[in-house]
């Protein structure tokens, strides 16, 4: 089953290089892994889709949590979450027509297209990853020439701040 | 404000965490911190391989508790520490190792001795640094020691470039460290240890195995007290040796693949398993889908990922061993299990796996040992290499004083015996040492010799001289038809090897003499070898085969046939164990 791990980390030099090295390590399989600021410098936030059972993402956490820059890990898999993620799309595109076939698509996903020459668009789109992949599946009739996905980013809806929303593990579970 | 340049900000800084030794050698990186360690009042022991200064270091560490530091210089300095770094990894030893690098601005650029070192540290460290600016040097070496050497210990590397150690900052020593990503947890949770108590109170056949945690917390006296509250019989892991007293009445061995074989049978029979410190080691626990089939296991760690990482635990218990046993023995009631005692006093009645005859015909190692054993009274530190030698010193010598073994569990690096002996030597001065090893394993570390005689160091050599890699051979014996491939050694003439270092050595090559050999060891102020020559083909036994279970444990080489089919048979896709 894929979860969503939410880890915040210290801003510092080969973090990432860390996490990815603990994940090839265990045998644990990365199926997308985004990193990016969080609304302060010294810490950075990962989200991570990765694909096992219960015993394996406590194990993946608790491995997490060894690294000394880790600060915090959720598993938000079962959490009400806003997941995003964004896709840019080049898309064969020979006539005027199949261009205006292609915005209308767009449009529809509340996509657009952001570039245009005389036989390609690139479309953007935002949306978790079901929806990426239904637009994707609508554009690949014309010829997709290339495409580069974001991955996943998660936050827990209301109030409550997404990496305290853990199921009370807390940061004691360093080793 | 006083400025100091890199170099002295780091000798300051390992003054201030109570360094005295450094185990290292020099080389174009750390030349200009050579200069300055020259001015400090540190021992600083010269290896002849950076393999050994980190073995050195681990050596040091074990015996004192305190943090074992090694220093190479950059690229091969740094990458023949790394053999040393993953023992100490593997086996919890807190231990900071400091490279030189190029300086800042060549890094990258392929420069001479260049390599990626805190890259090809990074999953053998429990954390480490690459230090680019002098001015983060003293924070830097404050978290480096306090992370090696709290919750779980284990080795820190710092690698710094050649310009940050001739650079200057102002210096001042952090008086704390801020790492709000590491805060180990020591006390285990109340709740728990009332569960497990209870656990433990209704158990019929419960079992204790005390792993190397409770030496790195210094438990003795605790699992002691908690032992004998209970009632509850004691098995030890491999690390685990000496943390109970070996010839005390609950003491009933270890366990694993060359464990008695009544202590695999306590495990696969044990109701209620307490697991203290230890990892739940593939070597220890055989095919894990048998492993301790009817037991609730309690197990505690301060490590919260080696709980339910191999074997799910019934009640796990986060923390230091010294805090839960305290807390444990608190809470529990006193108990008794004639029934079960009984028991497991028939199985080493019938199984008695340590006999050994009174005197061999041939030069067997298990009974050189056990000479050895006598001959010291029991009292020496025995460090041990890797294989037949390690098993049978571990099975034949009884360690009743707390931490007097000292071994490589986890890694298993060839090699080690020799200089982590010489850092034993070095912590405990007032010890005495015995260095017990193989023919191959000495081989691959034996340049350290020189240290002994440098440093003055009383370390007596056990060399077991089979012409083999034995534990290789056994194995090619028992489950490849006797095909001895790789395993044969052409050796040099050891005595006249000891000699050429100045070592007085000695050769035994008949019973009658190992007890002479022994006394003429002990006797002499200052290091000795003895090579026994020993029967070339001897087995250790117990063994549970690669992939069976504890509860498939062979005690001859005529069982391997029979019991490997079944294995075969039992295990089915889970046999190819290594």
């Amino acid at each position: 089953m894929k979860h969503t791990l939410v880890a915040l980390v210290e801003n510092q030099p080969g973090v990432l290089q860390r996490v990815a090295n603990l994940f090839s390590r265990r045998g644990f399989n990365i199926e997308s892994l985004t990193v990016g600021h969080t609304e302060t410098d010294r810490t950075s936030r990962m989200t991570i889709v990765i694909d096992g059972n219960k015993t394996q993402v406590e194990q993946v956490i608790k491995q997490l949590y060894k690294l000394i820059d880790v600060l915090r890990v959720s598993d938000v898999t079962d959490d009400r979450t806003v997941e995003r993620e964004l896709a840019l799309i080049k898309v064969h595109s020979p006539s005027p027509a199949t261009r205006i076939e292609i915005a209308n698509l767009a449009e529809i996903f509340r996509g657009r297209l952001v570039d245009v020459a005389t036989d390609a668009v690139i479309v953007e789109v935002t949306g978790d990853d079901e929806k990426v992949d239904t637009i994707l599946g609508m554009l690949r009739p014309y010829g997709i020439k290339e495409m580069v996905r974001t991955g996943i980013i998660s936050m827990v809806r209301g109030s409550q701040v997404t990496a305290r929303s853990s199921d009370g593990r807390l940061p004691d579970a360093a080793g | 404000m006083q400025r100091l340049t890199g170099s002295q900000i780091l000798c300051e800084s390992l003054l201030k965490e109570g360094v005295d030794t450094i185990f290292g050698m020099p080389g174009g990186a750390i030349i200009p911190l050579y200069d300055t360690l020259f001015q400090y009042p540190f021992r600083h022991v010269l290896c002849r391989h950076e393999q050994g200064a980190s073995h050195m270091a681990d050596g040091y560490a074990r015996i004192t508790g305190k943090v074992g530091v090694c220093l190479g210089t950059s690229g091969p300095g740094a990458t023949n520490l790394v053999t040393g770094i993953a023992t100490a990894m593997m086996d919890s030893v807190p231990m900071v190792a400091i490279t030189g690098q190029v300086p800042t601005y060549m890094i990258g650029k392929d420069a001479f001795q260049e390599t990626d070192t805190t890259g090809i540290t990074m999953p053998i460290t429990k954390h480490n640094y690459l230090v680019m600016d002098v001015n983060d040097l003293a924070r830097v070496i404050k978290e480096a020691f306090h992370i090696a050497r709290t919750g779980r210990p284990g080795p820190v590397l710092i690698d710094i470039p050649k310009d940050v150690t001739t650079n200057t900052a102002v210096y001042e020593y952090p008086g704390r460290v801020h790492l709000p990503g590491f805060r180990p947890r020591m006390q285990g949770h109340t709740r728990q240890i009332r569960q497990a108590a209870r656990l433990i109170e209704s158990a019929k056949r419960p079992l204790i195995i005390a792993g190397h945690g409770v030496i790195l917390s210094g438990a003795f006296s605790e699992l002691r007290a908690f032992a004998e509250k209970t009632q509850v019989p004691v098995l030890t892991t491999l690390l685990g040796i000496s943390a109970f007293p070996e010839t005390h009445p609950l003491y009933l061995g270890w366990p694993g693949m060359h464990g008695m074989y009544y202590a695999n049978m306590a495990i696969s029979h044990t109701d209620c398993l307490i697991a203290i410190g230890m990892r739940m080691d593939d070597r220890v626990t055989g095919r894990l889908n048998a492993f301790a089939p009817h037991a609730q296991v309690i197990h505690i760690d301060i490590d919260p990922a080696e709980l339910g990482k191999n074997v799910p635990a019934a009640v796990p218990i986060v923390g230091d061993a010294k805090h839960v046993l305290e807390a444990l023995t608190d809470e529990v009631a006193s108990g008794h299990h004639p029934d079960w005692m009984q028991t497991l006093a028939q199985w080493r009645i019938e199984h008695p796996s340590l006999a050994l005859p009174e005197k061999p015909e041939t030069m067997s190692s298990p009974w050189i040992v056990r000479e050895l054993y006598h001959a010291t009274e029991g009292k020496a530190v025995l460090v041990t290499d890797v294989g037949q030698a390690q098993m049978w010193a571990a099975q034949h010598y009884f360690f009743d004083r707390p931490n007097t073994h000292v071994t490589s569990g986890g890694l298993g690096p060839m090699g080690y015996a020799l200089p982590a002996a010489i850092g034993v030597q070095i912590g405990k001065p007032e010890e005495e040492v015995w260095c017990v090893t193989g023919d191959g394993g000495f081989q691959m570390t034996l340049e350290e010799l020189s240290i002994l005689v440098e440093e003055r160091l009383p370390v007596k050599i056990a060399l077991f001289n089979n012409n083999f890699l034995g534990m290789v051979r056994q194995w090619q014996q028992l489950f490849f038809d006797k095909r001895y491939s790789g395993v044969k050694m052409w050796n040099p003439d050891f005595v006249k090897l000891g000699e050429a270092y100045s070592i007085p050595s000695m050769r035994v090559k008949d019973v009658d003499d190992v007890r002479r050999a022994i006394d003429w060891a002990r006797d002499i102020d200052g290091p000795a070898m003895i090579e026994f020559v020993v029967e070339a083909e001897e087995n250790v036994f117990p063994m549970v085969p690669p992939g069976a279970s504890l509860q498939e444990t062979i005690e001859s080489a005529e069982d391997v046939a029979p019991k490997m089919q079944q294995v075969a048979v039992a295990a089915g896709s889970d046999a190819g164990g290594v």
